[in-house]
């Protein structure tokens, strides 16, 4: 930018830098100093790392929390089972937001708009309100089945609530906007005069779908993925509202810990993995979000 | 019978017909191009005929067979776009074997074909590129190739020099005649650059508003044009508008402006008090520093232009009107502005046009 | 086309159907006992809910402002500055907050507060520390927006200003923000519409005196459906979308400007 100078500059840059290293960075790098230091009864309810004693600066750091982690079999299920249950509905967004995306991208002018705009509207709606709509559906009692009863289909309720599918169901209608504007933004750059190059060499509607759409959609279809992916191993709300007693999920066991244990340390310590464990796919996110996909 | 023959076809958009009631036909080994100005229909009607658009009228034959309601796909018509249309995700290879795989051909026969395709436009070598790493001239070559890989009875080109530079849109015209002339495909050229239709085509049709306004050679069309679009769109000319007068036995024109009578060419036969146009190239314009013994007229010179080959030289008469005469060489030295100086021409070489 | 309309009946079902039965006379969800608005005017007297919402309000206004701010000079500093130190982790923090679950935000926040508060005494769990953390990642969100803003907006016009005599502060001001004022009312909107659904976050940094309107909804909900939290569902619903309409209806208007220009 012409004329802001070197101060302007550093102050445009560091103004913001600073609140993020302070509210994001730090925080981050305290969780991983905590993740090292022993659960006690107190405020804060956790060792400190360093004390100043008679000899000098002492360290407590201990790996115990990590090794539980390692050995207690909640949080290994929880993990995969987070990972799992992500993996899913990731897979199911795809499926259902692929289609949606396209019959979007395939409207003229001004209704694309207005496509868009329906699209987003319920992500800004409360998600917390969206996701407890979706009890009062669900329940033994709740809409659904008096429907099918209603209609004399089942004779007793059926288990839709509080259990795998509901939270399932849960997952793909939060995150189904994340998948469906990522794609749209792939299938609407596509070049028509491509599509029309491979019917005018013979290609069906079919092949030219699988041979020229889909191959030139894999960075929307990747992005989506991400971005529903990694927010939905650490969902809390949902696996709390709409799974039951076997339902085991990372973001849950973390609120547990910290919340109804107080036990900070492990919940550091967890939290540390969780962040290992993603910083993969952040990256990646990184990497195409950095090509303005994003809606 | 014809290759194509077109019958008739219409096609509205809203209320405007881009395509306007359409007749024509392309024999087989043609050279064909559709030239006109933008928003002529020539790309709407090129459309149709591969099949991307619909006609609301009319009919498409290729060999006989009526097309019009086949889709693109299922047409023996092949289509080399404007803007190449590779496929980005696939190297040059697998876009040329494309409409080969979709006709299920075994591979060992593709690979031989997609060597012959390259071999034929001298881009062997080049299998495994993709086209972002190819300049415009090579991503031309390769479209041509992909599109004249399955052999088709016909091949549309849409604009395919407009991308170009000057010299690589003179090497590349003669490839196309050169490769044209081997294969024997027919080829239709839609293109609004006068130049190019007359320097490569067999046989013109000049396009306006959605009709065909003439069809015949290029010399045809630009020694004999039937109407004033056609003498003004394909290259420079002079237009004089007037009644026809008899004068000493003979008829000629009066134009205003122009102190002189105008003389017909030989063998115009029509009646006195008539209004033509009669249309006089630049370059059938003779300039004299004295009054010669033919026809002339007096004028100033008020502009000359140097455009290499040639200069074009704008004069004013006495009565207001402009002519354009056209000089091989330099006449930068030959003529100075505001000098006053003869411009006349030769009866023969005058053309008379109706509308 | 019937996929839309089977994708569409399925987003929308669930909010159509609260709004239903937020004027159910009946307190059950599957008995309609004729039109009502008794659970607005409970709602209305609940103070608990008010309170809450009130709360809601003065944090996600703050936090907005300043993600506005900070997420602006974040865009400008990542799209015009290819090169500078640190651009990779500055990147990094800008977009991570955008995907990393709630939980690690929220803990991690709550980790710095408590350690701060022990080593300085300040802050206090509350109104602020929840203004703090939304306007973090809003800000994040912002910057995403204002980044896709700038990257189409036409630097002539700025070297226009400029070679017409105007000053760098001056183009800023009357050339670029309005040109990019489509990401700057969206990009507030979306922070404030985010600082007022978020639960998870708010929960851990929130202190004994904060109640935000999602933390209450999410105590209610925990005990089963209740015919009070439809209504202001219904009302929540009603403001977001006279909002979200109001930001696109703007920024088309901007568009349309821009392109008859």
């Amino acid at each position: 930018m012409i004329g802001i100078g070197r101060f302007g500059r550093m102050l445009l840059i560091g103004v913001p830098f600073f609140w993020l290293a302070l509210f994001f960075l730090l925080p981050l790098w305290i969780v991983v100093k905590i993740s090292l230091a022993e659960s006690v009864i107190g405020i804060p309810p956790y060792t400190p790392l360093v004390t100043h004693g008679v000899s000098g600066l002492k360290f407590h750091a201990t790996l115990a929390n990590f090794a539980l982690l390692v050995h207690d079999q909640l949080y290994l299920r929880a993990y995969f089972g987070s990972l799992g249950n992500a993996a899913v509905a990731t897979v199911l967004c795809l499926l259902l937001g692929y289609p949606i995306a396209y019959a979007i991208a395939r409207t003229r002018g001004r209704r694309r708009q207005v496509l868009l705009f329906l699209v987003m509207l319920p992500f800004w709606t409360s998600f917390l309100i969206r996701v407890y709509a979706w009890i009062a559906i669900l329940a033994p009692n709740g809409i659904l089945n008096e429907l099918l009863t209603g209609l004399g289909l089942i004779s007793e309720p059926l288990p839709l609530l509080n259990n795998q599918f509901s939270v399932e169901l849960g997952l793909v209608y939060s995150y189904l906007p994340f998948m469906i504007l990522p794609v749209y933004g792939s299938l609407s750059a596509l070049d028509e005069s491509l599509l029309e190059a491979a019917a005018d060499l013979g290609a069906r509607p079919v092949p030219v779908f699988f041979e020229v759409i889909l191959p030139l959609t894999v960075p929307g279809i990747a992005a989506g993925s991400l971005l529903v992916l990694i927010p939905a191993i650490g969902e809390f709300v949902i696996p709390d509202l709409l799974g039951g007693p076997d339902t085991l999920m990372i973001g849950k066991v973390l609120w547990d810990e910290f919340f109804n244990n107080r036990d900070w340390p492990v919940a550091s310590a967890v939290t540390v993995v969780l962040v290992a464990v993603l910083a993969i796919p952040i990256l990646f996110a990184q990497r195409f979000l950095e090509r303005g996909r994003i809606a | 019978m014809a290759l194509l023959e077109i019958v008739g076809a219409s096609k509205h958009f809203g209320a405007t017909a881009a395509v306007d009631g359409v007749s024509l036909s392309v024999e087989r080994g043609d050279f064909f191009a559709l030239l006109g100005p933008s928003g002529c229909g020539k790309t709407t009607l090129l459309r149709v005929i591969a099949g991307f658009e619909t006609p609301d009228r009319g009919h498409i034959l290729i060999d006989g067979i009526d097309v019009t309601a086949s889709p693109p796909y299922a047409r023996p018509v092949n289509m080399m776009f404007q803007s190449y249309a590779l496929f980005p995700h696939m190297d040059v290879a697998a876009n040329i074997a494309f409409g080969l795989r979709q006709e299920g051909m075994d591979r060992r026969r593709i690979a031989g074909r997609v060597d012959e395709m390259l071999a034929l436009v001298q881009m062997a070598g080049y299998e495994r590129r993709r086209p972002h790493e190819l300049s415009g001239g090579q991503r031309q070559r390769v479209a041509l190739a992909r599109s004249l890989a399955k052999m088709p009875k016909l091949l549309l080109l849409d604009e395919p020099l407009a991308a170009l530079d000057r010299k690589l849109r003179a090497e590349t015209r003669l490839e196309l005649i050169g490769i044209q002339e081997r294969i024997g495909t027919t080829f239709l050229v839609v293109t609004h650059d006068q130049e190019e239709a007359l320097s490569m085509a067999s046989r013109v049709s000049v396009m306006n508003r959605g009709r065909l306004v003439q069809t015949g050679a290029p010399s045809e069309i630009y020694d004999r044009p039937n109407s004033r679009f056609v003498a003004d769109f394909v290259g420079e000319i002079n237009l004089f508008e007037g009644e026809l007068t008899a004068e000493f036995n003979s008829l000629a024109l009066a134009v205003a402006g122009l102190e002189k009578l105008v003389p017909l060419p030989p063998g115009a036969n029509l009646p006195s008090g008539v209004a033509v146009t009669v249309a006089v190239r630049p370059e059938k314009m003779r300039l004299y520093r004295v009054s010669p013994t033919g026809f002339a007229v007096p004028a100033t010179v008020s502009s000359v232009v140097y455009m290499g080959g040639g200069s074009i030289i704008h004069l004013l008469t006495g009565g207001g009107r402009t002519l354009k005469a056209c000089l091989a060489g330099t006449a930068v030295g030959s003529f100075a502005r505001d000098e006053a100086i003869w411009v006349g021409w030769s009866a023969e070489d005058s053309i008379v046009l109706s509308e | 086309m019937a996929v839309l309309l089977l994708g569409f009946a399925f987003l929308y079902a669930p909010i159509g159907l609260l709004v239903l039965y937020s004027f159910n006379a009946s307190r059950l969800v599957t008995v309609w006992a004729g039109f009502s608005t008794r659970w607005y005017g409970e709602l209305a007297r609940n103070e608990g809910f008010r309170a809450a919402a009130l709360t809601s309000f003065e944090v996600a206004t703050f936090a907005a402002t300043i993600a506005l701010v900070l997420g602006t000079l974040a865009g400008f500093s990542m799209s015009r500055f290819s090169r500078f130190r640190g651009r990779t982790i500055f990147g990094f923090a800008l977009l991570a907050p955008l995907v990393v679950p709630e939980v690690i935000l929220g803990l991690s926040l709550l980790l710095l507060f408590v350690s701060c508060e022990n080593w300085i005494g300040w802050p206090s769990r509350g109104i602020p520390t929840i203004t703090v953390a939304h306007a973090m990642f809003g800000a994040c969100f912002v910057s995403v927006l204002v980044r896709a803003q700038l990257a189409g907006f036409d630097r002539a016009l700025e070297e226009a200003a400029l070679d017409l005599g105007a000053r760098p502060s001056t183009v800023l001001v009357r050339i670029t923000l309005p040109g990019i004022s489509p990401a700057l009312i969206s990009g507030w909107l979306l922070a404030f519409t985010l600082s007022l659904d978020d639960l998870v976050v708010a929960s851990f940094v929130t202190g004994p005196s904060a109640t935000t309107l999602p933390m209450a909804v999410f105590s209610s909900v925990r005990l089963g459906v209740s015919p009070e939290v439809n209504a202001l569902a219904t009302l929540f619903l009603g403001l977001v979308f006279v909002l979200v309409a109001l930001a696109f209806w703007l920024t088309a208007r901007e568009e349309r400007r821009r392109h008859t220009a």
